[in-house]
């Protein structure tokens, strides 16, 4: 039954959330929720077609059909949520609303900073409705201090955070990250924090408020570089920084993503100490590796540039996963760059994990989306039920969890609240 | 401090290596007890990681260990005797939880893992985190956080518009805290169905596996439709070259600035800040920009159809570029944000703990730190709970720091504590 919470015995089935939030950085967190059996219930907006979700219908697509149902990267962020449009500028959809949020006990929201609260649904007003709501908002800057108004995506929350910076190779632009790692993050911490304040409920029965900042989330993600500034007074902006390539703490070299045969194809090979320097040694084999001002991490690390330029020669001669397999077997950590379906389809890690399961969407059929990376051996996670289509579980939602007779739904239907 | 914390019932137990250590931290700001478990001896190996305060090396001064065991107890423990095992097993009896990032068998191969020591604590909810999983073709494979990186799938998503540079992993551990964030994820779920049946369990993270569902449209524009994105120069992965999004600013800093204008006011902003800045004379496109304040909001399929709507697009795109190479890259951060344009700085770590605005919601967070005389600024939390909130309760411990207290707690005499110490147990 398409209504049913796809994880009904799920550790988290007593919790129903109401969900005003979207992209990934809310719905990453309750698509988690969801896939332990909370009951979360997506409110999107009719008038605009929940287009305020700018991931709502865009691309990729499973076949020549597009739409608002048919978006693929929002079906994989919302896989298990019963989905319902609220007009909230409207009056009665916003008395709607209300009753909604009297039947729940977790509410999650990532406007922009104020703008649930300009709709009427602050914390306050909620908490006077239900005094246990646990209250979790997630934007980018946070909903204090300077910059409480200002606009973020993930590309903004990291540049601000560090991480952009972070991110790239010496004498080069900043690299940063080619996705939003932001959004993802933000989204667990969104998770982590409304779970915890459910188990303190648990123990008090008192509610909370939960502000997650987008750009915290990334701030606390580079510690070790902050605290050798407020500590050292080193910057990581200087001469040669970043170099996220090699690494400095630990300090271990050769340590580098190197060139391997084919198409933009390569290889990660860390070399952790001196031990793992005898092993790899063995395995290249040629001369310049026999170079005995190498043999010790110092001698390596003041000839890393070298280093790594002789280490290229020797890899690119190889297939990336025959060199990987080889420099395993012989107790060095390496790996390939995988390309996407390379550790989608080609990496028995990934799918004897279940780590793509398959769900079964009303409009674009039987569709892969990400699952969860862990196994709990009594309440593992479920992910069956796809996400929902524009306003799919309306009359689930307000017939037979608000008790709304088809009349009051077609009404308000009619009169443009739902 | 008397503030109610989210976690203060909790005791929990970490036996975890460099990988783990980020789990065990969140857990402590938030309240937990942790009780981290290190070789007696030269305590946890990452204490020989760098960078050291004042660079002088010293396991009591490394900024790794301290950056990733804020709040937390330390015991030292011998698992490889017979004796340590014991002890183990003792503590194990009163606690809510195991934390561990061991290679799978480990702890098996010592008699200690979760199968022997649930008789004794059937609430007890082990974590255990590991490089691939606890089964499986790869379980024993070596890793780093730079190979996880690379094996998982977030390399391939980050570098240049020039392919001859290498994927670039990011800096700053975060295949390490990934897998850590899935962690806490998972323990916390745990958590909640021992609240409501008494019940622990046991849970198997993979790290490989969290790296894999932390890569966006790397991840769905495969699953749904075998694409393949293509890594660009500090914007998104995509299957064709989207226009750059970064630019240089007169003090040699980067802003992003990859967000277009599409509506009057926007347009007007720019136009006005070319105005503010006198560049509207040798700015060539202001034409393109009074084009677009003075028509409604442009909609994606005006965008496809219209030829002209693709040109004011692109002046207020160069218009941007243009005023980012002549001001600093702050002003233009402020500038563009208080006018409601989505730019950023590119801030260094440094640059991002010194700013007003993080300074102002807490993020510089003052820690004692006794031994050195000193107070030191570390980075605050992530989320702000208002009635248990986050809070570092006490610097990273010193090897071994709370060996009496908590073995005392077992039940053990100073005396027998005295011998385990003389024997190298503890």
């Amino acid at each position: 039954m398409i209504n049913e919470p796809q994880n009904p015995a799920g550790p988290l089935a007593n919790i129903r959330v109401c969900d005003f939030s979207g992209i990934l950085a809310g719905a990453g967190a309750t698509k988690f929720l969801a896939a332990f059996g909370a009951e979360v219930i997506r409110i999107e907006d009719p008038v605009r077609q929940g287009r305020w979700d700018m991931i709502r219908g865009r691309p990729p697509y499973v076949d020549e059909r597009s739409g608002i149902n048919l978006g693929g990267g929002w079906n994989n962020h919302n896989v298990g949520k019963l989905g319902v449009t609220i007009n909230l500028k409207h009056e009665r959809g916003k008395a709607l609303a209300w009753r909604l949020i009297e039947t729940c006990s977790v509410l999650t929201e990532n406007f922009a900073a104020g703008v649930l609260d300009r709709l009427g649904f602050s914390y306050q007003a909620v908490t006077r409705v239900r005094p246990e709501m646990i209250y979790a908002t997630n934007c980018g800057f946070g909903h204090t201090g300077p910059y409480s108004t200002y606009k973020s995506m993930g590309p903004i929350a990291q540049a601000a955070s560090g991480l952009t910076f972070a991110s790239g190779l010496p004498d080069q632009e900043p690299a940063g990250y080619g996705y939003s790692y932001m959004d993802h993050t933000a989204a667990y911490y969104m998770a982590m924090a409304i779970m915890m304040a459910i188990h303190y409920r648990n123990r008090t029965g008192e509610g909370q408020y939960v502000d997650v900042a987008a750009t915290e989330a990334g701030a606390v993600l580079h510690g070790a570089a902050v605290l050798d500034y407020t500590v050292n007074r080193r910057p990581q902006r200087r001469h040669g920084m970043p170099d996220a390539n090699h690494s400095h703490s630990p300090a271990m070299a050769p340590h580098n993503i190197y060139p391997c045969i084919g198409d933009d194809n390569w290889i990660a090979i860390a070399c952790r100490n001196d031990v793992d320097w005898l092993a790899l040694k063995n395995e290249v084999g040629t001369s310049w590796v026999n170079d005995a001002g190498f043999d010790t991490l110092t001698e390596r690390l003041a000839r890393e540039t070298e280093l790594d330029a002789l280490m290229a020669s020797w890899t690119q001669g190889f297939d990336k996963i025959e060199l990987s397999d080889r420099l395993q077997s012989a107790a060095l950590p390496a790996a390939p760059v995988r390309k996407p379906g390379e550790r989608i389809d080609g990496d028995a890690n990934t799918s004897d994990w279940g780590l793509w399961p398959s769900v079964q969407h009303t409009e674009m059929g039987e569709v892969r989306v990400d699952g969860i990376p862990a196994h709990l051996s009594k309440t593992d996670w479920q992910m069956r039920k796809a996400s929902p289509c524009l306003g799919e579980d309306n009359d689930y939602v307000f017939g037979e969890l608000l008790g709304l007779s088809d009349r009051d739904i077609d009404a308000l239907r009619e009169d443009g609240a739902i | 401090m008397n503030t109610p914390r989210a976690l203060d019932d909790l005791r929990i137990i970490e036996w975890c290596d460099e990988k783990g250590a980020w789990a065990g931290k969140l857990l402590a700001d938030m309240g937990a007890e942790l009780i981290k478990i290190e070789p007696p001896g030269s305590g946890d190996a990452t204490r020989q990681y760098g960078p050291f305060v004042d660079d002088s090396p010293h396991p009591e001064r490394s900024l790794w260990f301290w950056n990733y065991n804020t709040g937390k107890k330390s015991i030292t423990l011998d698992l490889t005797c017979e004796q340590g095992q014991t002890l183990f097993k003792e503590l194990v009896k009163g606690a809510d939880a195991v934390i561990e990032s061991q290679s799978p068998g480990l702890a098996e191969s010592l008699g200690i893992d979760y199968r022997q020591v649930t008789a004794s604590n059937p609430r007890l909810i082990w974590l255990s985190m590991t490089s691939f999983g606890r089964h499986g073709a790869r379980k024993d494979e070596l890793a780093t956080d730079l190979t996880l990186l690379a094996g998982g799938g977030i390399a391939w998503m980050n570098g240049y518009d020039d392919h001859t540079l290498p994927p670039v992993r990011g800096g700053g551990n975060q295949g390490y805290h990934t897998g850590c964030h899935y962690g806490v994820l998972s323990l916390l779920v745990a958590l909640l169905h021992r609240d409501q049946t008494d019940e622990g369990q046991f849970i198997d993270v993979n790290f490989n596996a969290a790296i894999n569902v932390t890569t966006e449209a790397g991840s769905f524009r495969w699953l749904v439709a075998n694409q393949q994105v293509e890594r660009q120069t500090g914007r998104h992965a995509g299957l064709a070259p989207s226009n750059p999004s970064q630019v240089q600013c007169a003090d040699g800093r980067y802003v992003n600035l990859n967000f277009a204008a599409r509506t009057p006011a926007m347009f007007k902003v720019i136009h006005d800040w070319l105005g503010e800045l006198d560049l509207l004379h040798s700015f060539e496109a202001t034409e393109l920009l009074r084009a677009g304040m003075d028509r409604g909001p442009i909609t994606a399929e005006e965008l496809r159809t219209e030829p002209k709507v693709r040109d004011m697009l692109t002046a207020a795109r160069e218009a941007l570029i243009f005023i980012a190479k002549e001001i600093d890259a702050y002003d233009f951060f402020r500038y563009g944000q208080d006018h409601g344009l989505l730019v950023s700085i590119i801030y260094s770590p440094e640059e991002m703990i010194d700013d007003e605005h993080f300074q102002s919601r807490g993020m510089a967070v003052a820690v004692e730190h006794p031994e050195l005389d000193r107070t030191i600024t570390y980075p605050g939390s992530p989320y702000k709970l208002s009635k248990t909130p986050w809070h570092i309760t006490r610097r990273p411990p010193l090897a071994g720091e709370d060996n009496q207290e908590v073995y005392e707690a077992l039940g053990f005499s100073p005396d027998e504590i005295r011998s385990f110490t003389r024997d190298g147990v503890i």
